[in-house]
């Protein structure tokens, strides 16, 4: 694995191994020093075409952790802005040195174009593009999941996959990548999936895809899913007729107080509720579920540092990478 | 020179093809002189001045005519110029194109169209037949003169917004009424604006996947199932461009069935390619109507062999290469075609065995020829007919390679490609533009042209 774009063409040896090293990784981050030396002297540059915080500082605390310097570059106020083509934006890199590029885009397929197009050396990590995939949010999700499940099992969550879990993906599946990211990895550690949404906001042709597909969010709580994965869900939407309202939305397709409730009703203790945030309080989900113990919303946050880590460690550290990794090394 | 006729000027020489399979079947030899093919027949005397061009093996056909080409001339030279384009044209077996109206200004006046008139005729490659735009700007609001671009010089009889659709009802009424004063024929480009808003791709499977914005066939479907309504309705002419669905060359079939006036193209690429290559978000694949569904690509190929959809047109589309080596969203749509056309049409309906070399020539040239009016073109080959031949070698196989060729857009699909079927000449009114599969010389009166333009 030269590059980390996409889930749906991760293996499940490979999804394992980033799995297996972050939980080395998150031991880590529980130490006083919070550093290792691993990618020392390495560069990795934070390139975000699109505005988000939270995951570029997810990325920077992960380079920073295994020693590498970063650079950030945020295409607001740069020569992007000024009319640069990616591909120079790309062959600048590569001349700065770059020997990793965090690339979020607001087109679908740009991190593939970066990765595919011989304009740069550098491993590619996509950190979010369009509405394609973010790979890193499904793995820390699933990190987080797994780390549930086995709890849960009274297992060991290293070397464990989500074989019997039944997870429920509610929202925006049309224009969310991390729906797409979450559905193909969740597959591949073997979970069930049921995606809910209202029919506007479901791709075409979701019928074939890997999952179950519902309309109905309370029917869907009542098959007992083991975690459920609210979607954010933009506001203005509306203004395109993909749902009349904002207040219908949330009745309909919303986690809130009574949904809350309703889980305690059906007997269902040990599910989890997680948003890949930033959340829309009172709109997908209210803030009494957003706060309840079921939520692992902040859990999600932390263990996305240990998981960007175990990405940034497995793909720039060449041969020397901990046993159990030569999968990951040798495929593509 | 004859200045009265300029479509069949005296061109000197005197050419003689031994031993051409006549569209693929009999074989004999063509005399050409005079800008006219004097003599077709076995075992013809060779005149003493005549050049000898053997053409055993090769099957001669048509010049192909294209409906539907973006030469980029007027405004993007950058992209291709009439010059390039036609040089191009004739690489690729044809004798004529129609050059679209999106050139910058657009071809909405009689002076555009006529410069595009001009531009070809002074470039001698190939025939160039601009195309009028059906509203002022392409804007799909006001019509365009569209009686002044057919009394010009330029003489034009086909009518297209390409690349935008006349999604007005009222003014697509109004524009294949109109036009019926002059036999005029509107090109629609049918794709329904409001339901292919940001739209990047074919709305399938693929693009559920790859997280990109859906372009549904019943975009084009709607467009076109009431356009033939409208047809009906104004007994007038509609051809559609570049179908690529299998739901429209059901519709068309159906309009056909009831005696509606319409006509209708598919592309080189439609006829081979499918969505599935946008998986390499290589921008290559990027083209609209999008690639389809194999679906799709089965219902076309026998459309087009059974004669729902009449005709091949390329929808050439050079791009320089920045527009092209950027993320998919950001690059612009459309593929080069002419220099390829002929190989893929051989490829996909003749090698298969669902057309032969006599419904090439009825696709490539005689309807083209007959929907655009172009007396001159896709005529039978036959003595006393003008002398737009190609001959075609269809057993050679070469691998495509955007950088050989005289297109300045290196933005082919086919890159790569082993493909059948090789254009070793190309008679242009008599003249040879090409010749052992190289571009030769332009038509002579090109030279002289310019002295009468200026």
């Amino acid at each position: 694995m030269r590059h980390l774009l996409s889930t749906r063409d991760l293996s499940r040896a490979d999804a394992l191994a980033i799995l297996d090293t972050a939980e080395q990784m998150a031991a880590v981050s529980q130490r006083e020093v919070k550093k290792l030396p691993a990618l020392r002297g390495r560069t990795v540059v934070n390139l975000f075409f699109e505005d988000s915080t939270r995951t570029r500082i997810s990325f920077e605390a992960a380079a920073k952790r295994l020693s590498a310097d970063v650079i950030n570059f945020s295409a607001k106020g740069s020569s992007v802005s000024k009319g640069e083509s990616l591909k120079d934006t790309a062959q600048t890199l590569e001349a700065i040195g770059a020997d990793a590029v965090v690339i979020r885009h607001g087109s679908s397929g740009a991190p593939a174009r970066l990765a595919g197009s011989g304009w740069i050396n550098a491993a590619v990590l996509n950190a979010g593009d369009g509405t394609h995939e973010h790979p890193t949010q499904a793995l820390l999700d699933a990190f987080t999941m797994r780390r549930h499940w086995a709890k849960l099992h009274g297992t060991a969550s290293t070397g464990t996959d989500l074989t019997g879990m039944h997870v429920v993906i509610v929202g925006d599946v049309l224009h969310s990548r991390v729906a797409r990211s979450d559905l193909w990895l969740l597959r591949t550690l073997g979970a069930t999936v049921t995606l809910v949404a209202p029919p506007t906001l479901l791709p075409f042709g979701v019928e074939s895809w890997p999952c179950e597909v519902s309309y109905d969010l309370d029917a869907a709580l009542e098959t007992g899913p083991d975690a459920v994965m609210m979607l954010r869900v933009q506001g203005e939407r509306m203004q395109s007729a993909f749902f009349p309202s904002v207040r219908e939305y949330s009745r309909r397709w919303g986690f809130d107080d009574v949904r809350l409730d309703r889980l305690d009703t059906l007997g269902l203790k040990d599910t989890i509720l997680l948003h890949p945030g930033p959340m829309n309080r009172g709109l997908e989900i209210s803030s009494r579920a957003a706060d309840s113990p079921r939520a692992t919303i902040l859990e999600q946050v932390s263990n996305g540092v240990s998981v960007r880590m175990a990405a940034l460690y497995l793909l720039l550290s060449g041969e020397n990478t901990p046993a159990g990794t030569a999968t990951l090394e040798n495929s593509q | 020179m004859n200045t009265q006729n300029p479509n069949a000027p005296a061109a000197a020489v005197t050419y003689l093809i031994r031993n051409a399979s006549i569209l693929g079947r009999d074989t004999a030899d063509l005399l050409i002189r005079g800008g006219l093919i004097t003599a077709v027949g076995p075992a013809l005397d060779a005149p003493e001045d005549a050049k000898v061009i053997d053409a055993a093996g090769l099957i001669a056909l048509p010049g192909m005519v294209d409906l539907h080409t973006h030469l980029r001339e007027p405004g993007r030279e950058d992209a291709e110029t009439v010059e390039t384009g036609t040089r191009a044209a004739a690489l690729g077996g044809f004798t004529a194109v129609h050059a679209m109206a999106n050139s910058n200004p657009v071809a909405d006046t009689a002076g555009v169209v006529e410069q595009v008139h001009s531009l070809g005729r002074r470039s001698g490659w190939v025939d160039v037949r601009p195309v009028g735009a059906v509203t002022v700007g392409l804007e799909g609001e006001q019509l365009a003169e569209l009686g002044a671009m057919a009394d010009s010089r330029a003489r034009v009889r086909v009518f297209s917004d390409d690349g935008k659709c006349v999604s007005d009802p009222v003014l697509m009424r109004r524009a294949l009424e109109y036009v019926k004063a002059f036999d005029g024929v509107i090109a629609q480009h049918a794709q329904e604006p409001r339901l292919t808003e940001g739209a990047q791709m074919n709305e399938g499977d693929v693009s559920a996947v790859l997280g990109l914005a859906g372009w549904p066939a019943v975009a084009e479907e709607s467009i076109i199932a009431r356009d033939v309504l409208l047809a009906q309705h104004t007994g007038s002419r509609l051809h559609v461009c570049h179908v690529s669905t299998a739901g429209s060359v059901e519709i068309i079939r159906w309009a056909k069935e009831r005696g509606v006036r319409v006509t209708a193209e598919v592309t080189p690429h439609h006829l081979l390619l499918t969505d599935e290559l946008v998986r390499s978000y290589d921008p290559v694949y990027k083209v609209n109507p999008p690639l389809r569904t194999a679906a799709d690509v089965e219902a076309l190929r026998r459309g087009l062999a059974d004669g729902t959809i009449d005709i091949v047109g390329t929808d050439h589309a050079p791009h320089p290469s920045e527009h092209k080596e950027c993320e998919w969203a950001q690059a612009a749509m459309g593929m080069t075609g002419l220099e390829t056309a002929l190989s893929v049409v051989q490829h996909t309906m003749i090698d298969t065995g669902m057309m032969d070399w006599e419904g090439f020539a009825r696709v490539t040239s005689v309807t083209p020829a007959v929907i655009g009016a172009v007396e001159t073109q896709g005529r039978p080959l036959a003595a006393g007919e003008p002398a737009n031949v190609i001959l075609v070698n269809p057993s050679a196989r070469r691998t495509v390679d955007p950088n050989k060729m005289a297109s300045k857009g290196r933005n082919s699909p086919f890159a790569g490609l082993e493909l059948p079927g090789l254009v070793q000449a190309t008679f242009f009114a008599g003249h040879p533009t090409v010749l052992d599969a190289a571009l030769n010389t332009p038509h002579p009166v090109s030279t002289e042209e310019s002295a009468w333009i200026a």
